[in-house]
């Protein structure tokens, strides 16, 4: 049952959008969130809309992939859509029933609503498909270094993800292991009340806890045994380096984001 | 030869529970370790082999004593990183000494924090994993691989920071015959091929048949030294330690007791062989 957990929702491949560096698709994605904010009008909204669906092309994630990203904000998305279109005032369109509460305005409110929100969770969701883990924390690492000198722990931060990311699969076999051998010994963890149940988790969480305390312990002295002490003067594998195409991309979103705000300033 | 690693009166005591008196996990243990050498480190649970090892690159500190790595001492605080570059040390458990997600990025985690340069990481991270086998799997999950596969990985993790010795403490103990083959047939031609001296502590008997040396280990004391040959016939002091000589060497001593007179430093499986069919006059006509 635990073996279905998909961790890390990344699609490997080698399109365009795979080969990016992750920084660019990072900025490229706070870029396009500044300007889905921005964006008021139907002319806005097609616009975005063309870029998303181009970046989703061109990346060759399977479209089912995305739509099953939205499955678990679908009731945020309606409750927003319903309190806007009930809530926002105006003119009601029409003096019947329900239709009292509901102006002109408020649908426009709610439908904007609805598509920035799946919007913004499609592009956001389309950066952790086509960048791996690993990069991933290299380019937020790259990006946030400015931060050391505020004594902000950047490395240390990079280091703890690549490493929980790195140990999820372990932990995720010991949980199978020990919930085998409690099951072995006649634990039940798939009847009774909810209470009962989440109790029957305590003895598959206690030794999971002391077994990752245990490797983690042992991890350290391995790390320390292979001359890690810190961020301080490590090096790379793999360097990462802004190429043509990068800044082709960033400027085209900067160019995106700022259009947005120049239209909805000109009222567009 | 010069010499790699040396203990002078190493003792030590793991700290002690409130009021008790601290019992000495090593006692006094003097002893060399030469430069390219094969050293197999035996002895049964808490006969201190492991506490033995984790002084060899500053991972413990002697209570008493002193050790040396390549004539630095291990006490030194400024050396420390001198010292674990030239000793690098492979554990137990596979699973808790990989870093990374990717087999690449956790044998470039030792160079990477020696500042190496970017491409020259690379380099050596290929000929690290080339040199235990493992090229083909550079860009694998770890968390996919067999046991002895992972181990393999662990050992070019430590071959990436170009060490002098090798330590591997315990590192077969979790690994079925196959995996232990592999990591066993790895530091044996690491050895040979690139010179860098091994320290193996194990209680697999076997696994000290092609060693250069073998020293037993008894209740923080050094009780056996010297060539496979040497020790493994002691048969009899073996057995009070609690130890079994090599499974060939046990059949020629049970051979021995039922009336025969087979030489007991015929260590390896040939040479048993040999041994036992001269003495049943067997195999002479070819």
């Amino acid at each position: 049952m635990l073996k279905d957990i998909t961790l890390g929702q990344f699609f490997p491949g080698s399109t365009l959008l795979h080969r990016l560096d992750p920084r660019t698709k990072l900025l490229a994605v706070v870029l396009y969130i500044v300007a889905l904010f921005n964006a008021t009008s139907v002319l806005t909204y097609g616009i975005l809309m063309v870029v998303l669906g181009t970046c989703i092309c061109v990346s060759k994630v399977p479209a089912k992939a995305l739509t099953r990203g939205l499955r678990p904000v679908v009731v945020i998305v309606a409750f927003t859509a319903v309190i806007n279109l009930f809530f926002t005032g105006g003119e009601p369109i029409a003096d019947v029933f329900l239709l009292r509460h509901i102006s002109a305005k408020g649908l426009v409110t709610a439908i904007s609503m609805m598509l920035r929100i799946v919007m913004l969770i499609m592009g956001t969701f389309l950066v952790t498909y086509t960048t791996s883990p690993i990069s991933l924390t290299d380019g937020l690492e790259n990006l946030l270094s400015p931060l050391k000198k505020v004594r902000f722990p950047v490395h240390e931060m990079a280091m703890m993800m690549s490493i929980a990311l790195r140990f999820i699969p372990t932990l995720i076999e010991e949980t199978d292991k020990i919930m085998s051998a409690q099951k072995a010994r006649g634990a039940d963890f798939e009847t009774g009340s909810l209470i009962q149940r989440a109790n029957a988790l305590v003895p598959i969480l206690v030794p999971l806890f002391i077994s990752a305390f245990r490797r983690a312990d042992e991890l350290a002295t391995a790390m320390e045994c292979r001359c890690y002490n810190g961020g301080e003067g490590r090096t790379a594998l793999h360097v990462l380096r802004y190429r043509p195409v990068d800044l082709a991309v960033l400027g085209g979103f900067a160019v995106l984001a700022a259009g947005m705000v120049a239209l909805r300033l000109a009222g567009l | 030869m010069s010499t790699m690693l040396e203990t002078k009166n190493l003792t030590f005591y793991y700290p002690a529970e409130e009021g008790r008196k601290a019992t000495a996990a090593l006692r006094d243990i003097t002893l060399q370790v030469e430069k390219g050498s094969f050293v197999v480190v035996l002895g049964h649970n808490g006969s201190g082999k492991s506490t033995l090892a984790k002084h060899m690159n500053a991972v413990v500190l002697p209570s008493n004593g002193k050790v040396y790595v390549d004539g630095r001492d291990t006490c030194d605080e400024s050396l420390l990183l001198e010292i674990r570059q030239r000793v690098g040390m492979v554990f137990q458990n596979p699973d808790n000494q990989i870093v990374a997600n990717v087999v690449e990025e956790d044998v470039a985690f030792g160079p990477e924090n020696l500042g190496v340069p970017s491409r020259q990481i690379r380099r050596r991270v290929d000929d690290a994993l080339a040199a235990v086998g493992m090229s083909a799997f550079a860009r694998h999950a770890p968390h996919l691989l067999s046991g002895g596969q992972k181990q393999r990985i662990a050992i070019a993790g430590i071959i990436a920071m170009e060490p002098e010795c090798i330590v591997l403490d315990e590192a077969t103990a979790m690994l079925d015959p196959v995996g232990r083959r592999e990591v066993l047939e790895t530091v044996h031609r690491l050895n040979r091929e690139m010179g860098i001296t091994v320290v193996l502590i194990t209680h697999h008997m076997n696994e000290a048949e092609e060693a250069d040396r073998v020293i037993v280990m008894n209740d923080g004391q050094v009780v056996m030294d010297g060539t496979p040959r040497q020790v493994f016939p002691r048969v009899a002091e073996l057995h009070d330690l609690g130890l079994a000589a090599p499974a060939t060497v046990e059949l020629m001593d049970q051979l021995n007791r039922e009336g025969m007179d087979l030489p007991l430093d015929a260590v390896t499986v040939e040479e048993c062989a040999d041994a036992v069919c001269r003495a049943f006059g067997i195999g002479q006509e070819e």
